[in-house]
């Protein structure tokens, strides 16, 4: 193999700005800025981390495509609009950042995030099982400290040690199941896995090494039963990390973890078209999302916390996302890729407003949203906007995705096959799920405010960006063609 | 006939249009609702007077909108839309005019209004499954919040159980036509599309998809036993809301049986035909007799439209060209006069006396505290009970006719039901109005005298849109061919030809 080093710096651009971002970030409040009041410090570390991130996202557009360093990388229409989306859902987590209260160490916080983006944009074109797991590596670890970055609350760090160990130990599934891989197939890139297993087929070694690379899935994308992490993290970490956590982690994991199974484990796929096919890993995705699907929208309606409940509402949100991975083979990744880049903007924009609220105390639970439009109407408008995407309401873009998705999965053996029977069971629970949004919706447009509650001054930039993200969802739901149409 | 599409654009820009005015004043959202609401159905009534009936639907827009997925924006109507779209416009006009005393939240009220509106308006042009759907649910969110911000007793459970039940059955329905696309390898959501689709399916698959869709709608017409969301959801809705959900929002559940299900496949309606059938003259009569039992009067009313509409879904489920017709002119006729009972009920007395308990009316000397009220309502009342004259007369004869030659068994029950409608209404006058002929009291109120029941007059507004409905009804009841003429062509398009084929003998 002849090194193809200015293919890989011109198809590294865009981390290489990230991270550059970072230092910048870092170096300036190391210096110049290090006498200035923390608020300061946040928006100017913000600004230039807004700068980094939007260099990417030119070189991102203009960049290569194709397969980069002997197939290290891939540069395929998914992992180019997964990076895109990546770098949309960070560029609006940094948006709604400044309407919080600012971290102790903002610089450092920001240089983390953009470490985690950096991590996220190798996971959307990493080919290779070696760079697959130090991409997926350098995110975790990146996001399991912006997770426990508020010193301030213990619950915080909960979350952060709970993520951590949860994600040290779906990282060692996964690492056994790629040594299991690479010992079976003496190879660990992805088409020459592939390759090898189409000519061998699958052999009981190979499906014990995938169920252990599913562990692995389960846990990126808070699948039951992988999920225990999610509401805990989701309750403790600063919002804006939640944000990025529930958002363009789970954009960045859904296509590396298709990458992995669709093209690399094609052959050892099995069926979910009926009962009696071969074994495979279809069925377990199935069994994983269809527990997702349950746990998750039957959790959800006990929550009185609204954290917790977008948690458990992102397990459920898993779980339908998993039925677009067993579409994946048969539609492509239009449905998937659909679903989570328009779920990421919803989820960026319930936290964002959470975000929001927390500039005048904690927004815990479900009743401090209380009169949110009379205390702040545009936060109330756009919740409205992200909740009902979240529930699957025409025309946003949420109703797009599980459509999308569902007619897919319909596609793949009709109504009377298994991933028809998810089909209709996530369609059953959509209406179950609509109550929960609705109890979150009537405390934020019915209810009266609390005696003490102050109106609610929004940041302009985070205003902005609220805004954004609720026009994002109302233009790609009138106009699905424009993400269904990419691939 | 090509304006029709903007009465959606037009009332989603009126709906903002409401919400601006709002900022200013609550009078400035008032007007802007008005103007758009009318303007919508001077819309209909334009095209409405240039329309030439004909079989098969009229495109009005058809242009590819997910292409990967074979979803077309198309837009298309026929004199069965048409007739609705009349209605809905005529609905949207009287709603604002008796909402014109909402003071609290104003432009949101008006915007949630016309939002629901333009939903409705969206379904009844729709010619295709999934852009019938989106609008579909689109109509299903505002309903929520206006119920549960601007409505009465327990309104908040009334409005969640309302959303629920209209989104289970929503849900079945994209359950249905998701599976209808799958198997037609997902070409599209165009009716016949789908009903080709849905004919390669064996039998039994076709019984089941046939089942889903229309069920599911029907949830929304208020079929017995998924009717319970209707009475408490009227109740509570304000009175704008609920002239709207009955006089409008059950007729897109009616509607999407006969647009969407009948067509989809007339195998399985084959099979579900007569099970449907006695459902809903179970439906007429068992909400008749729950009517007639009532304390309240608002929930009369709410049973009573469970028990009229339960005519329309016999006049589809008899699926002759008399039965089929006669149902879409109960659509309209319901729609009017529910429209009118609620305004009555919601509007001109609960506002003023703050009671619907029949006990209290009771007491009242209403029929002279309020007589404008009395004399609507007794005309209200006698149009409910399907007097010749007025528009539900010719709509139940034809229904039952046609049922009758269906099966004399559907039509003998239903006609039972005529007949408890005739006495619920009669004990709704009675007690709500004509209750104390004598200088009674409320209860309360016993030694304060005749002064404290003075209640504020019956504004211009109501009256106007009193007057409104009125005419309408009574347009339909001497005319009934004005519409008649519109609907009967349009049942003679292949698809309706196959569905009424399979359902007779």
């Amino acid at each position: 193999m002849n090194p193809d080093y200015s293919g890989l710096f011109a198809a590294l651009l865009p981390e290489t700005a990230l991270v550059l971002g970072a230092l910048v970030v870092l170096g300036l409040d190391l210096s110049a800025f290090r006498r200035r009041n923390p608020g300061e410090r946040l928006q100017l570390a913000l600004g230039v981390a807004t700068l980094a991130v939007l260099a990417a996202g030119v070189s991102v557009w203009f960049g290569p495509a194709g397969p980069v360093f002997g197939g290290v990388l891939i540069l395929d229409p998914l992992a180019v609009a997964t990076r895109l989306g990546v770098l949309v859902l960070t560029l609006l987590t940094l948006g709604v950042a400044p309407g919080g209260t600012a971290p102790r160490h903002p610089a450092e916080y920001v240089a983390v995030m953009l470490f985690a983006a950096t991590g996220l944009m190798l996971m959307a074109a990493a080919q290779q099982l070696l760079l697959v797991f130090l991409a997926l590596e350098l995110a975790s670890l990146s996001l399991y400290v912006i997770a426990g970055f508020d010193h301030t609350r213990p619950e915080s760090a909960e979350a952060a040690l709970k993520y951590f160990l949860f994600g040290g130990m779906a990282a060692a599934f996964l690492l056994f199941g790629f040594s299991l891989i690479y010992g079976v197939t003496g190879s660990i890139e992805l088409p020459r896995i592939a390759a090898q297993i189409a000519l061998q087929g699958a052999d009981p070694l190979l499906l014990v090494a995938l169920v252990m690379v599913l562990v692995a899935f389960g846990f990126k994308v808070a699948a039951a039963p992988f999920h225990l992490w999610a509401p805990d993290v989701y309750q403790g970490a600063p919002a804006s990390s939640a944000a990025l956590i529930a958002s363009a982690s789970k954009l960045a994991g859904f296509t590396l973890f298709t990458r992995l199974l669709w093209p690399g484990f094609r052959a050892a796929a099995g069926s979910v078209a009926s009962l009696t096919a071969a074994p495979g890993w279809l069925p377990v995705v199935a069994v994983i999302s269809a527990s997702s699907l349950l746990l998750g929208n039957f959790a959800a309606l006990a929550q009185s916390n609204l954290r917790r409940l977008l948690a458990y509402s992102a397990i459920a949100h898993a779980g339908a996302l998993l039925l677009g991975v067993m579409a994946f083979g048969r539609a492509g990744p239009a449905p998937l890729f659909y679903y989570a880049s328009t779920y990421g903007l919803a989820t960026v924009g319930a936290f964002g407003v959470i975000t929001a609220m927390e500039s005048v105390g904690r927004c815990e639970y479900i009743a401090d949203l209380a009169g949110l439009h009379r205390r702040s109407p545009l936060l109330a408008a756009c919740l409205a906007v992200f909740i009902l995407s979240l529930a699957g309401i025409p025309p946003l873009a949420g109703f797009f995705g599980k459509f999308a998705v569902f007619s897919a999965a319909l596609q793949l053996g009709g109504v009377a096959a298994p991933a028809g029977w998810l089909t209709i069971l996530a369609i059953a629970l959509s209406t179950v799920a609509l109550y929960y949004y609705l109890i979150v919706l009537k405390q934020a447009l019915v209810a009266a405010p609390a005696a003490d509650a102050r109106p609610i001054k929004v940041p302009r930039v985070a205003a902005l960006t609220l805004v954004a993200a609720a026009v994002l969802i109302v233009w790609f739901g009138l106009f699905p063609s424009q993400l269904l149409g990419l691939f | 006939m090509s304006l029709l599409p903007w009465t959606v654009y037009l009332s989603l820009a009126g709906a903002l249009l409401a919400l601006a005015g709002g900022l200013r004043s609550p009078g400035t959202a008032r007007w802007m609702a008005l103007l758009t609401a009318a303007g919508t159905w001077v819309l209909t009534l334009l095209a409405a007077s240039r329309f030439v009936p004909g079989p098969g639907l009229q495109t009005l827009v058809d242009i590819p909108w997910i292409p990967t997925m074979g979803v077309r924006y198309h837009l298309a109507a026929d004199g069965i839309s048409l007739t609705l779209l009349v209605l809905t416009g005529l609905a949207a006009t009287a709603g604002v005019l008796f909402s014109w005393n909402i003071e609290e939240r104003t432009g949101e009220f008006f915007a949630l209004f016309l939002t629901l509106v333009a939903g409705v308006y969206g379904v009844f042009l729709s010619a295709d499954a999934l852009v019938f759907f989106i609008f579909y649910e689109v109509a299903i969110v505002p309903k929520y919040f206006l119920i549960a911000n601007w409505g009465s007793t327990n309104r908040e459970y009334g409005a969640m159980k309302l959303a629920l039940y209209s989104f289970a059955g929503s849900s079945m329905v994209l359950a249905g036509l998701l599976w209808a696309y799958a198997v037609g390898g997902g070409h599209g959501f165009g009716f016949a599309d789908l009903a080709q689709a849905a004919a390669g399916l064996s039998r039994h698959q076709q019984i089941a998809i046939f089942g889903l869709v229309f069920f599911g709608f029907a949830t929304l017409a208020g079929i017995f036993p998924l009717h319970t969301w209707a009475p408490t959801g009227h109740v509570a809705a304000p009175t704008a809301a609920s002239m709207m959900l009955a006089g409008v929002v059950m007729k897109l559940g009616a509607y999407g049986c006969l647009r969407v299900a009948l067509p989809l496949s007339p195998v399985g309606f084959a099979y579900w035909q007569a099970p449907i059938a006695w459902l809903a003259v179970i439906g007429i009569v068992y909400a008749g007799l729950v009517a007639l039992m009532q304390e309240d009067l608002k929930f009369v009313i709410g049973y009573s439209s469970v028990s009229h509409m339960g005519f329309v879904l016999l006049g589809i489920a008899a699926a002759n060209l008399q039965a089929a017709s006669g149902a879409v002119l109960q659509m309209f006729s319901h729609g009017v006069i529910a429209g009118l009972l609620f305004a009555v009920v919601g509007r001109m007395v609960y506002d003023r006396t703050h009671t619907r308990k029949l006990a209290d009316l009771r007491a009242m000397p209403l029929y002279r505290l309020l007589p404008f009220a009395a004399a609507v309502f007794v005309v209200a009342g006698v149009a409910s009970m399907g007097l010749p004259g007025f528009s539900g007369f010719p709509a139940e004869l034809t229904i039952l006719i046609g049922a009758w030659k269906r099966d004399p068994a559907w039509a003998a029950v239903a006609a039972v039901g005529v007949l408890v409608a005739a006495a619920f209404t009669l004990r709704a006058i009675q007690l709500s109005f004509f209750g104390s002929t004598d200088k009674a009291q409320p209860p309360g109120h016993a030694s304060t005298g005749e002064d404290a029941l003075h209640f504020e007059p019956i504004t211009g507004a109501e009256k106007i849109g009193a007057l409104l409905l009125i005419g309408a009804t009574v347009l339909i009841g001497l005319r009934p061919d004005l519409l008649l003429d519109w609907i009967n062509p349009a049942l003679q398009s292949p698809l309706f030809q196959a569905a009424l084929k399979a359902g007779t003998p």
